[in-house]
């Protein structure tokens, strides 16, 4: 992961293809989405000069939210990085025109009435002072009397800026830390030499804070940056001994993005409301299938202990005012299970504002958890670790933040930091208490709304199926699926390695392994299907069909079906046979031969059902997705 | 890596950088002949350059820099070493 590039957001196949398109009479809303893409500098600069041929100087017409005129006053070159932070507010939705004064004369611009400044009019100040110019002319040998005056010389000039710029623009006001460039002169105890660059700006930061606090401005921490990135991401020498530049140019998506989640949380435009998947975001592996004791959670494996750590963050978030909820495909009381009875969660049932778990798809899920909290869409941020998911609520709705979680779980709880949806500037006793009201507000009621358009996304997946019989490359998978799908299983019968085996070699047994790719990646060996001759002649019996749920809702199903049907023709077979046997965990599949067009035909010995489906007349579904050449 | 190859990765920069996506590049080539490659733009060219190649450039060696050949025979000498 990039620090330079926004690495929380996606990453965008089509970008150059999309930017190209961008001429002429693009809306709005394509800019906004491509400026919620993944992107490096050179990238940022091109969107920004396109918005800037497309919509001119001023901000389009009919937008939601008034535009940001935000002054930069600085002491050395930030030109370029003005690109990236009117690309920031644009991720956002917002327009912003930006000023910066003429180079070092930031004083004189506030001093005169006639300047370019007070011609600007601005609604939002950021003052950018660089290391050298905060600190002054330095001497490592002066006494500690000596430091401490420095130190408040500088904290007070930055009070007098303040106080000039309120006295002319009652605007919010956000001063940015000095970059902690200087390098040691005594080593870990630098602290101990008062006159020291490195020691002195680690006090000045420390007082401009406290009286930023007292003046009501708030901060831009640009030396807690550094100790997260690396000093080095941020400042390269050279380009200050050539250009003054302090701001080293890639990092400018990253900055443009800290100034603009500022200025949007002194709107009061943050996400409120963080919305988790539960298997394998808070947990490893699927609780319907693997059971309790299977999840992986906790000690005894750094995964587990990474899954705990997630969980930690998401606790502190609630803590301090961030409403928590679930969104989760699974049955609700198997998904409950974990938060009354694993040892090691540290979320609980009660943590959540609102719990969805079931069979629905996550968009029209949100818009119930939306409903359900009473806040916008436009609130909520959603933490899922599957692709797929991810997707489809980009593109059903786009007000949703959806960070690209990455693939090792250790990493979570940094892509929703570094995202900085939550950024707030300040806390108030409402929000150390809301996480007790949402507790107190259990009883919920969900509207199922209207599907979201699932067949164009579906579509756009460019899905394909690749279905073989049974071979040995994969019968270790086929093993392992056969024993460990609880949820999508007909059945539910457990074979061993030597059944499987058996039933590859027996010419009359008609067995499917179904891998699906899309354009997002492989999702490997997702179904397996094994169908035997019944003891009526002419009839196929599906003796297994189980199917993995990551891949539940994407027509898997019925393009399985009629390759099923396909095969029972080819033989000779006038029906196909289904039997669903009901277990703890397989409710989901209750309904599925009625789903796909069988007639019930009977009971059997475990409480279910048998299902039958004339061969002659069936007509295959249509479906999104691609069968591959074997 | 050949010089085809390092030509072929600066132009890709240079296009990004300057919203042109027409440009060609030949050794010759001196900044003053594409419209916006200005002091300020060759900063970010530069520096883009350096990392998609993953080298790092002196600031006496950026400074010697005339043409499009000579930054060609830096990235392959700094590959090479």
């Amino acid at each position: 992961m990039s620090v330079s590039d926004l690495w929380w957001l996606p990453e965008n196949p089509q970008w150059s293809d999309e930017v190209r398109a961008l001429g002429g009479a693009a809306g709005w809303d394509r800019f906004v989405s491509l400026a919620n893409c993944r992107m490096d500098f050179l990238r940022t600069e091109r969107l920004d000069k396109l918005a800037r041929k497309n919509f001119g100087e001023h901000a389009p017409t009919g937008l939601a939210l008034p535009a940001v005129r935000l002054a930069i006053l600085g002491s050395s070159m930030v030109s370029h990085l003005i690109p990236a932070i009117r690309v920031a507010f644009m991720r956002r939705g917002m327009w912003a025109e930006i000023y910066t004064n003429p180079f070092g004369q930031y004083l004189q611009d506030l001093m005169d009435p006639a300047s370019a400044l007070h011609a600007f009019k601005p609604n939002a100040i950021l003052f950018a002072f660089d290391a050298r110019h905060a600190l002054g002319k330095a001497n490592a040998g002066r006494d500690a009397a000596a430091s401490d005056r420095a130190v408040e010389d500088a904290a007070d000039h930055c009070a007098h800026v303040w106080n000039m710029a309120r006295q002319d623009f009652a605007c919010p006001i956000i001063q940015q830390t000095i970059l902690p460039l200087f390098p040691a002169l005594l080593g870990s105890n630098e602290h101990r030499l008062p006159g020291s660059p490195q020691a002195m700006t680690r006090r000045i930061n420390q007082r401009i804070r406290e009286r930023a606090d007292e003046a009501g401005v708030d901060i831009l921490a640009l030396d807690t940056r550094a100790m997260e990135d690396g000093l080095g991401n941020w400042h390269d020498p050279v380009l200050w001994h050539r250009a003054k530049i302090e701001i080293a140019p890639p990092m400018a998506p990253l900055y443009g993005d800290l100034v603009a989640r500022i200025v949007a949380a002194q709107r009061g435009r943050s996400y409120k409301c963080l919305v988790l998947d539960l298997d394998n975001t808070l947990w490893g592996g699927v609780i319907g299938d693997d059971g309790i004791e299977g999840i992986v959670l906790g000690q005894g494996s750094s995964e587990g202990e990474a899954f705990i750590a997630f969980q930690d963050y998401a606790q502190r978030l609630s803590e301090r005012g961030i409403i928590l909820a679930v969104c989760s495909k699974n049955d609700e009381t198997i998904a409950l299970t974990p938060f009354a009875r694993h040892p090691d969660m540290v979320l609980k049932r009660s943590s959540f504002a609102a719990f969805i778990a079931n069979w629905s798809d996550k968009a029209t899920n949100l818009r119930a958890i939306a409903a359900e909290i009473n806040i916008g869409l436009d609130a909520l941020v959603f933490a899922d670790d599957n692709p797929f998911e991810r997707n489809l609520v980009r593109r059903e709705l786009p007000m949703v933040a959806v960070p690209e979680l990455p693939e090792d779980a250790a990493f979570y709880a940094k892509c929703i930091a570094d995202g900085g949806y939550f950024e707030s500037v300040r806390m108030t006793g409402e929000d150390f208490s809301r996480a007790g009201q949402y507790q107190a507000n259990a009883e919920r009621e969900f509207a199922r709304q209207a599907t979201a358009d699932l067949p164009a996304y579906l579509k756009s997946l460019e899905m394909e199926m690749r279905v073989t019989p049974f071979d040995s490359v994969g019968q270790a998978r086929i093993t392992q699926l056969i024993n460990k799908t609880n949820q999508f299983n007909l059945t539910t019968r457990r074979y061993a390695e030597r059944d499987v085996e058996a039933a590859m070699a027996d010419k009359d047994t008609v067995t499917f392994q179904i891998r699906l790719t899309d354009k997002y990646g492989d999702n490997g060996m997702i179904a397996v299907v094994i169908a035997k001759p019944s003891s009526r002649p002419g009839e196929l019996m599906i003796d297994t069909w189980l199917m993995s749920c990551r891949v539940l809702g994407r027509q898997v199903e019925q393009a399985t079906l009629n390759l099923l049907v396909g095969e029972a023709s080819k033989r000779g077979y006038r029906a196909l046979v289904g039997e669903f046997r009901p277990t703890e965990k397989n409710g989901l599949v209750r309904d599925h031969y009625a789903k796909l067009g069988f007639e019930q035909d009977g009971a059997n010995d475990a409480g279910g059902s048998f299902w039958r489906l004339p061969v002659e007349t069936y007509i295959p579904v249509d479906t999104h997705i691609k069968i591959g050449e074997n | 890596m050949t010089d085809l190859e390092i030509m072929e990765g600066i132009t890709e920069v240079v296009r990004e950088a300057l919203d042109d996506d027409t440009i060609i590049l030949t050794p010759s080539s001196v900044a003053g002949d594409f419209a916006g490659w200005d002091s300020f733009k060759n900063i970010a060219i530069v520096v883009a350059t350096e990392m998609r190649f993953g080298v790092k450039f002196r600031t006496a060696e950026i400074e010697s820099l005339k043409e499009i050949g000579d930054f060609v025979a830096l990235i392959r000498k700094k590959k090479g070493a």
